[in-house]
């Protein structure tokens, strides 16, 4: 065990921990842009720099490993000025337009700049223009707001292991392409949006069919409801709609989910949705009553029961519905109804 | 699966066969990739080239319905080879040398004319296979829907049994459910023979057992699966059938069948949509979706997790279960649930696999049955030490072809499966403008050679006619399939199921044959 000081507090952590790491054990938050625990550190967007006592300069906290005696500060007046100028530089090639930005109210960059002040840059000169790539149906690209953390690169080649996004270009032009700039649509990109989770800015952001500021938004977490992989996600919901989808740190799916899960929810809050009972009257489907409704199906089970038996009646289950849903109807078969013809798709 | 999927990262070597993971479980997929970055070994057999192919140590593009003959060769080189795990064999399993005499029939030369790929191939894949520390499989419906599909997982299972691939981590055999709750469906026993947690209704403790939970009678004669529902409807057999959250006009094999069937019983019909099944229902009830109600799913690593209400149901739709009980106490029946947690309660109280999981224990992080206690962290992975039955038994089994192979009047073989982003019969990711996007239609993919032969570009229609019934699609051309393989993916109405043959059954659990259909393809003017 290594023995350490961050801001004043003693921390025992394992050996091979980082300065990062060993903060958040300790409740000491550490700004970032390009860290993310499941990618390897590389340490791109030097936000998370902090003071070490004795050090020459400043180390960034994802890559760094703890040492015994360690001395640590997070906020001092040396890691605030730097953390600022960092910040004015990413500011110099980023569109201030927070007041139509979708990202808003969820943007790293936009609560980093609060935390420590920053209104505008201190730069003038050329600034990035390069065309949104809105190929894809699902997200957009704009490489305009985006800051390099590199993120979603990692995450695509790492995590995803999809590989369609890269860094182009070096220096000033350097932007976030697919392969020979072919846009999404024509790259293997499989739509998972992985990497738009990942974006601590608003430069890849889902088509969201919905206007809405995540403040007026809350989450709920869940279970996707398509395959049975049973990834864990937040339903983000706004005015009793649901208007988006993160992936959450699930035992399964690890934080990363798929293009169904991601995107494929327009189907909870749909137009078509059946509201109320129907029944067949003169050949037709008529709205009814569920009182009515029940008393249909109730009187033709009764009917068949006593004419030709409990086993001319058969039910099949959903694999798509909850497990107390399934208990339940096999409960009203069989307990109820009287027969074991009950089954589900399981084979089909 | 005996494993979790979080093990698969960590495995030796993964065989994948009839899984065509990264897009029908795309974020298993994306583990199986982050395997192969620590360095795994890969063997793919599926009858067409899928994208996980391309990462393949090996690759071997098998003849649809041919997934018995590999395995058995498979194991026949094993023995050859004495790569097989004498230890494990001696100390945990049965039967062995029946097994090793039925394989020994398999050379891989017999089984590389049968499947269609190259002896060699086959060695290799077994030595990839049998070489490595822990080694998983994963398989699909491209191994179950088979009428030999209950024998072919066998012959996976004694792959693992013979290496022994089972009880330890990151290895095992490793079954990928496909729908979110097909593992809590069959665990609460929406089958016709068992009743919660595999609980056999031809078991009269069983029966007594529920008898006194539920306070009624019950009948201890097993039911009968969709298939014979199916049959039954269309003889007039059975006079009522409820549908819940299914769509078999879309999803079962044989559309014109069902359709006959579904047009001749009392038809009830629960879902989210009007879909094409609840068109021909006698009465529809409008259920909550998924992000409408509390309660759980079991995924397929048998892990119990919520699921939490974000919105109201619109208009009068309700939870599927409270709909269930309130039909329930009409036909007399007064039980009460106030909300799905004392329904699974009750489920605890009668499953033990279940015993202890409560709500307040997956609250946070899912559990994985069996779970004996309140106190037992759950099950990572099966069959530790010895295999659940005491031993693992091996077990002989033949290949017969499916009757739809080999058919001079319909030579060409079709195959079905999903694609990336619709999910079953589209009535869900249908609604997303997007998927449509991508996804939108029927097609067929046909291979460039087959595509010359009939004179067809990529992108005309063409018929495909199957002794069921015929329907006209997109061509796609593509050399993922071989030439005379074809694949349409199953998802739309008057797609691949008008093809598909609904009388072809396995013989142990009637899973009909979906994966192999003779079918042949004509030119449209
Ligand atoms: S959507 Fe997925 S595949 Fe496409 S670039 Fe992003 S991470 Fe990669
Ligand atoms: S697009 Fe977003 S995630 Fe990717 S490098 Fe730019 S800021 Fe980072
Ligand atoms: S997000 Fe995709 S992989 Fe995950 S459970 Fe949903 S459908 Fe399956």
């Amino acid at each position: 065990m290594i023995n350490l000081k961050i801001n004043g507090f003693e921390v025992q952590v394992e050996e091979g921990t980082t300065i990062l790491q060993a903060a958040s054990k300790v409740g000491v938050k550490i700004p970032t842009f390009c860290h993310d625990p499941r990618l390897v550190p590389h340490g791109t967007c030097r936000i998370c720099v902090v003071e070490v006592e004795g050090g020459r300069n400043l180390p960034t906290a994802c890559t760094t490993p703890v040492y015994e005696g360690m001395n640590i500060q997070t906020e001092s007046k040396e890691v605030v000025q730097t953390r600022r100028e960092i910040l004015d530089l990413v500011l110099a090639n980023h569109p201030l337009d927070c007041l139509t930005c979708e990202k808003s109210g969820r943007c790293t960059l936009q609560d980093l700049c609060y935390q420590y002040d920053i209104k505008e840059t201190t730069y003038v000169g050329e600034r990035k223009d390069f065309e949104v790539d809105e190929s894809n149906p699902f997200y957009y690209n704009d490489q305009n707001k985006c800051i390099l953390c590199g993120k979603c690169v990692y995450v695509c080649s790492q995590l995803q292991g999809t590989e369609a996004i890269g860094f182009a270009e070096r220096g000033f032009p350097t932007h976030i392409a697919t392969p020979f700039n072919q846009g999404l649509e024509q790259s293997t990109c499989v739509s998972c949006g992985n990497c738009v989770s990942v974006c601590p800015v608003g430069a890849l952001m889902p088509k969201s069919k919905e206007k809405f500021r995540y403040w007026e938004t809350k989450t709920v977490r869940t279970t996707c409801s398509y395959c049975g992989v049973g990834c864990q996600m937040d339903l983000v919901v706004k005015d009793d709609k649901v208007v988006g989808v993160d992936p959450a740190m699930g035992a399964s799916n690890e934080g990363l989910l798929c293009v169904k899960g991601k995107f494929a929810y327009n189907f909870v809050n749909h137009p078509s949705r059946l509201t109320t009972p129907l029944v067949r009257k003169d050949g037709k489907l008529v709205e009814t009553s569920w009182d009515e409704a029940y008393e249909v199906i109730a009187n033709k089970i009764n009917e068949t029961k006593e004419t030709v038996g409990a086993d001319a009646i058969a039910a099949f289950s959903s694999a798509r519905a909850l497990t107390e849903d399934n208990y339940l109807m096999q409960k009203l078969m069989r307990a109820v109804v009287g027969t074991n013809n009950i089954d589900h798709c399981a084979r089909l | 699966m005996t494993n979790s999927v979080a093990e698969i990262k960590d495995a030796d070597a993964i065989f994948i066969t009839g899984s065509n993971t990264t897009e029908s479980h795309p974020v298993i997929g994306a583990k199986v990739k982050q395997a192969i970055k620590r360095g795994a070994k890969l063997v793919v057999a599926d009858p067409r080239e899928i994208e996980l192919a391309k990462y393949a140590d090996v690759f071997l593009q098998i003849k649809p319905g041919t997934s018995l003959a590999l395995n058995n060769a498979l194991a026949h080189v094993i023995l050859e080879e004495g790569l097989e795990d004498r230890d494990y064999i001696e100390s945990t399993t049965e039967d062995f040398e029946k097994f090793a005499i039925k394989v020994k029939e398999y050379t891989p030369e017999k089984a590389a004319e049968i499947c269609g790929v190259s002896p060699e191939d086959i060695r290799k894949a077994a030595r990839i296979y049998a070489e490595a520390g822990k080694a998983s499989i994963l398989y699909c419906m491209g191994i179950t829907q088979h009428h030999n599909g209950t024998e072919t997982v066998m012959s996976l299972s004694n792959l693992a049994l013979m290496t022994g691939n089972i009880g330890k981590e990151n290895a095992g055999i490793n079954p990928l459910r496909g729908q979110n709750n097909v593992q809590g469906a069959c665990d609460m026993g929406a089958l016709p023979n068992v009743l919660t947690g595999y609980q056999p209704v031809a078991n009269p403790q069983v029966i007594e057992k529920f008898e006194k939970a539920w306070g009624v009678k019950l009948n201890n004669k097993p039911g009968i699966t969709i298939p014979e529902a199916m049959h039954g409807a269309e003889h007039g057999d059975i006079k009522v059938l409820y549908v819940f959250g299914e769509n078999p006009m879309v999803s079962d094999p044989d559309t014109n069948h069902v359709k006959k069937a579904l047009e001749k019983t009392f038809l009830i019909v629960q879902d989210l949509f009007l879909t094409e099944t609840a068109e021909l229902a006698d009465v529809v009830l409008p259920a909550a979706a998924f992000a409408e109600k509390d309660g759980t799913f079991v995924n397929t690593e048998r892990r119990v997790q919520r699921v939490r209400k974000a919105v109201d149901a619109p208009g009068e739709a309700k939870a599927d279960w409270l709909i269930f009980m309130e039909l329930m106490n009409v036909l007399g029946y007064s039980k009460k649930y106030k909300n799905a947690e004392e329904i699974f309660n009750e489920i605890r109280e009668v499953t033990p696999q279940y015993v202890g999981i409560s709500y307040a224990r997956i609250e946070e992080v899912g559990i994985q049955w069996p779970c004996p206690t309140e106190e037992h962290p759950g099950t990572k992975f099966l069959h530790v030490g010895k295999p659940a039955r005491g031993a693992g038994l091996f077990m002989a089994v033949d290949f017969a072809p499916s009757s739809e192979m080999n058919k001079a009047d319909y030579p060409l073989t079709l195959t079905t499966g999903r694609n990336l982003y619709q999910y079953h019969t589209t009535t869900m990711t249908g609604k997303t403008d997007a998927i449509n996007k991508k996804a939108g239609e029927c097609y067929i993919e046909i291979s460039p050679s087959l595509a010359a032969n009939l004179k067809v570009e990529d992108g005309e229609m063409v018929k495909v006619i199957s002794p069921r019934g015929e329907i006209k699609t997109k061509a796609r051309v593509t050399d993922i399939v071989a030439d005379n393989v074809v694949f349409i993916p199953f998802h739309y109405a008057d797609g691949a199921n008008v093809l598909t043959n609904g009388e072809e059954l396995d013989k142990y659990v009637k899973i009909p044959g979906l994966k192999v259909t003779g079918v042949k393809i004509e030119k449209l003017a």
